[in-house]
């Protein structure tokens, strides 16, 4: 972990001013209790463009305090250049801790994952999201998707489902798989790899959605029913692998394919980088891991 | 007139995120008990746990509701503009923000903003301020935020008013939100929560 550093100067506490948090902050209230209904606010410029998490920052930025120790990743990664540039833009405007450890973080803003290592009540998960809309490459206006949602009309993702079994003989949605949450509104789960879906499920964590460019905020609060879409002849399943991670031996956990060479060599390897390192940490070897050398060798 | 001794937030800018941390986390598991100590002295007759709650999540973009024993007094009024920049309004439907003195003078929950259909999050948030709040109590609580169930103690709980609350629970996504305030705690019953009393 690493410890508070003071705020830069010239900031208000993490970045953004006092009316524009409340704003926030009433958007998240309302979507807390509202389940899986996408709360319009207005999303302001960041210092980082759309795509970047420009939502997820906002969220957090309403709800960090100076006690919390923030986690951020990218596809499971604590060290890809937009976790790395979130962390440190938080922890100078407001000089909060930062870790790379799941189980440490009060806060814990993601792109595209939820970390393998089970989140408990005291923590926040707050999603950077592209595309809030589940229905929106299904229905292109607004005004349609905010009628189906009022009406609870959620046929045509169930046909989209269904035109994939009928194409490819079974449901190929493998990321931003849509969800049911508590028994009402159909919900992006953000582009995660559905492998993540089930862990959304009544976790005792809050989950939070941010999404800038679209201005919308959404939650799932903690022990809350995240069902993912499916028929009775087609269960929902996720991905499975058929080999552990290369370097930490880990099943059970999602794997990311690392190319190695030009004549097909390849390794698979946990996408969350904090759950490997601890495990290894740990004394697990996967296949590749190779051996450390002696003290005093190079 | 304001009154000169009440002041705003001792610091507006760490008050307020400790604060919405408690209401986001009462909200978010529905009658658990949040500790609330606010650090600001409102208006003689206007709790402090009320205020604060103000002060977190109004400003001048929405509209307050105030209870007759709080709208008799125009100090209230008066501090709330100064301090958070709300109007005040007459019209229960018209209010993100209700506060209410007296739970069992209120009007019907009916009469506060309910959202519609497309838009369930223009509703308001009642503010109610409660002689006591209890982990141990006749309401037994179930819903998202709760992992089987969860009882709460609520005094006053006015006769019939579990049953108003589960037709507003009928409502959803439509239906308000209540926040209970307490000495030094609150607790809140979003519009998801059942009740059943034990």
């Amino acid at each position: 972990m690493n410890a508070p550093s003071p705020a830069e100067t010239g900031y208000n506490f993490a970045y953004l001013d006092e009316q524009t948090k409340r704003m926030i902050r009433r958007a998240i209230l309302k979507a807390i209790a509202i389940p899986g209904y996408q709360v319009p606010f207005a999303s302001r410029e960041m210092p980082m463009p759309y795509g970047w998490g420009t939502g997820g920052v906002q969220v957090t930025a309403a709800v960090i305090g100076p006690d919390d120790v923030l986690k951020v990743i990218d596809q499971g990664s604590d060290d890809t250049t937009n976790a790395v540039s979130i962390r440190k833009f938080f922890a100078k405007t407001a000089g909060v801790a930062t870790t790379t450890r799941t189980a440490e973080a009060t806060v814990i803003q993601t792109r595209h994952r939820i970390p393998e290592t089970p989140l408990s009540e005291g923590q926040i998960l707050v999603y950077q999201v592209p595309i809030p809309e589940p229905l929106r490459f299904l229905e292109p206006r607004e005004t349609e998707t905010r009628k189906l949602h009022a009406l609870a009309d959620y046929g045509l993702m169930h046909v989209k489902l269904y035109e994939d079994i009928a194409r490819h003989g079974h449901i190929a949605t493998t990321y931003d798989y849509p969800v049911e949450v508590a028994g009402r509104y159909v919900m992006n789960p953000s582009p995660t790899p559905k492998f993540d879906n089930p862990k959304m499920h009544r976790s005792p964590a809050l989950q939070l959605f941010g999404a800038g460019r679209e201005k919308r905020i959404y939650a799932v609060p903690p022990y809350t029913d995240v069902v993912s879409l499916d028929f009775e002849d087609h269960p929902f399943e996720v991905q499975r692998f058929e080999k552990p991670c290369a370097l930490c031996a880990a099943t059970g956990v999602y794997l990311d394919e690392v190319v190695l060479d030009d004549r097909g060599g390849r390794m698979f390897v946990c996408s969350d980088s904090d759950y490997c390192a601890s495990r290894r940490d740990a004394g697990h070897r996967g296949e590749m891991a190779g051996d450390a050398l002696p003290a005093g060798q190079s | 007139m304001l009154d000169v001794a009440s002041t705003g937030f001792a610091d507006p800018v760490l008050d307020a995120q400790a604060q919405f941390r408690a209401l986001a986390d009462a909200l978010a598991r529905p009658g658990s008990l949040r500790a609330f100590t606010p650090r600001l002295t409102p208006p003689v007759g206007f709790p402090a746990a009320l205020a604060s709650i103000a002060l977190t999540v109004a400003d001048h973009e929405t509209a307050i509701w105030l209870d007759p024993a709080f709208a008799a007094d125009p100090g209230i009024a008066v501090w709330l503009a100064f301090h958070s920049g709300a109007r005040t309004t007459s019209d229960p439907s018209e209010a993100a923000f209700a506060f209410v003195a007296d739970i069992r003078a209120m009007p019907p929950l009916a009469a506060f903003g309910l959202g519609d259909e497309a838009y369930p999050d223009r509703s308001t948030t009642l503010v109610i301020a409660v002689e006591s709040l209890a982990e141990e109590g006749a309401l037994v609580l179930s819903g998202p935020g709760i992992e089987t169930d969860r009882r709460l103690g609520v005094t006053p709980w006015p006769e019939g008013f579990s049953a108003q609350f589960a037709a507003n629970r009928a409502l959803f996504p439509r239906g308000v939100d209540l926040i209970l305030a307490a000495q030094g705690v609150i607790a809140a019953l979003p519009r998801t929560t059942r009740i059943r009393e034990a």
